[in-house]
């Protein structure tokens, strides 16, 4: 059986666990052990700038996904099967186009000379077309719709699994349908909330082409930091740190989730 | 379900947000079929002259056969690796298997940017940077943890007894896993091999760093040319990209629900 796993363990220790490993020596040796690029990815403005703006967005993107998300899977949930396969499928569909793609959808949707200035425009809504993209905005709006399905098909397979005749029990004990919801249903599909939270926060953290094309420069998170890095100004070492920091953020919030609900819980989707 | 305040704004909230997520992926085609360099609303005239200058252009054709060699030979690839895995962590009791397992499904949980960044400097060493086996191996191993997702998911509607039978008949290991186990687990096969296809046919960070020269895959080329300028031929190759995966998911959900 160990024969039969092997050529598929070889590609990923060859491939992600050599590279990965390599990433953490070279940044802890160069011609000699050395702290010096941690010491700069902890106390230099540039990298403390980058890592606490790649939260922030991470932080917002996720609790947008969760409002917006919540919604849905909720009136998935709530529908009839053949409605809830059509919303599941429309929750899907982008699943199945490349990121790149997307990214050039919003900047044609959003640039000064985009679909929506013009509606806008057309409307009369405003005179001057609105800085929608190249900014902040622009990159959260297309990183949410990214990341929108890993946060809606955790929810909905949690709420699947909450039986329907709890919430009558509530309603024949009197209870009003929103207080129902909030004490019998919202509490049942909190772990869920988690499984969807931790892989929109965790794979936002990550984050390169929609900041890259979105971002317009200014926004710099933490992946551009470490291609910048490495492109630009041959900043192996101080690459690597930032890679391996970045890291073992995800790995902690991962380790900390997985101490309330089961990783395959997170990891199943897709 | 009576439509109670409540109700109604939970319809209309959810029907805004699916808005949301399937405008973006329909706005393309439009702007494809435009005759217009910049977007603009209602387009002037159809006309196919996007899709003239990315055929004409040797540098987009060029891209294209790298994406499709590459794509092809990842899943010809990863398929076998994924299956013989799978099947190994399905069958094993071996207490190791379940590290292994994670290990297998590292690729979806350490941030690409990451793996890309390790790949390349892997790569520079070994010479593998802006080649074609050095594009083939990393996006197999990027497509393994889909085929063996799949077929695990196939593996666990399937009975192992009846490997059983067919060996305690005569047949050895290998022999049976064919004749009994594989075309019972075909659809979850085929899916992992799509999905392997389609996650090679769009993956774009770790070819940033290690593609080059005349080996760099569309998504390469549509990356660099999306910094410089909005050009609609891009549009073109995003919705030919698009109608490809669709009708590869189509052909895979379609093949799963036929069981397995």
């Amino acid at each position: 059986m160990l024969a039969l796993v092997s050529p598929a363990l070889l590609v990923i220790l060859l491939l992600i666990v050599l590279p990965v490993g390599w990433l953490a020596w070279q940044s802890i040796y160069h011609d000699g052990f050395t702290l010096e690029n941690y010491r700069r990815v902890f106390t230099e403005d540039i990298y403390w700038r980058s890592f606490a703006l790649t939260f922030e967005i991470s932080l917002a993107v996720t609790l947008i996904a969760l409002l917006l998300g919540y919604p849905v899977a909720y009136l998935a949930n709530a529908l009839p099967k053949g409605w809830s396969i059509l919303i599941l499928s429309l929750v899907v569909l982008p699943f199945w186009t490349s990121v790149l793609v997307r990214a050039y959808a919003w900047l044609a949707l959003l640039q000064r000379t985009g679909v929506i200035n013009q509606l806008l425009r057309y409307l009369d809504v405003t005179s001057e077309p609105l800085a929608l993209v190249h900014n902040m905005f622009g990159t959260v709006v297309a990183t949410v719709h990214i990341l929108l399905p890993f946060m809606v098909l955790p929810l909905y397979a949690t709420m699947q699994k909450i039986p329907g005749d709890l919430m009558q029990a509530g309603a024949s004990l009197g209870a009003s349908p929103s207080l129902t919801f909030c004490r019998v249903f919202l509490p049942l599909s909190l772990p869920g909330v988690l499984a969807g939270c931790t892989m929109v926060f965790v794979l936002c953290l990550g984050f390169y082409i929609t900041p890259e094309l979105l971002g317009g420069g200014r926004t710099v998170m933490v992946s551009m930091l470490v291609s910048r890095n490495v492109e630009l100004y041959n900043q192996f070492g101080a690459a690597s740190a930032v890679a391996v920091v970045l890291l073992a953020s995800v790995l902690l919030i991962f380790l900390v989730v997985s101490r309330f609900i089961s990783l395959d819980r997170i990891l199943g989707q897709k | 379900m009576r439509a109670s305040p409540a109700r109604i704004v939970l319809y209309v909230v959810s029907a805004l947000v699916l808005v949301y997520l399937i405008l973006p992926v329909l706005i393309i085609a439009p702007i494809s079929f435009s005759s217009a360099r910049f977007l603009t609303f209602p387009p002037p005239s159809f006309s196919l002259r996007w899709y003239q200058q990315y055929f004409a252009n040797p540098a987009w054709m060029q891209a294209t056969q790298v994406t499709l060699t590459v794509a092809l030979l990842t899943v010809l690839i990863a398929t076998p690796l994924g299956i013989s895995a799978a099947y190994a962590i399905s069958q094993s009791k071996l207490r190791i298997m379940r590290l292994i397992h994670m290990m297998l499904l590292l690729p979806l949980v350490v941030p690409i940017i990451i793996t890309a960044v390790g790949i390349f400097f892997v790569y520079a060493k070994v010479g593998l940077v802006a080649t074609l086996p050095g594009l083939v191996l990393a996006n197999v191993m990027l497509g393994l943890p889909y085929v063996i997702i799949s077929v695990l998911a196939g593996m666990q509607s399937f009975d192992p007894a009846q490997e059983m039978v067919a060996r305690s008949l005569g047949m050895n290991r290998l022999r049976s896993f064919f004749a009994v186990t594989l075309p019972q687990i075909k659809s979850s096969v085929v899916a992992g091999g799509i999905f392997a296809f389609i996650s090679a046919m769009d993956e774009t960070i770790v070819a940033l760093f290690i593609s080059g020269g005349q080996y760099q895959p569309l998504t390469k080329r549509m990356f660099t040319a999306l910094r410089d300028e909005i050009d609609p031929t891009i549009a073109a190759i995003s919705t030919l990209m698009t109608a490809a995966s669709f009708m590869l998911v189509l052909l895979a959900s379609s093949r799963q629900k036929k069981g397995g």
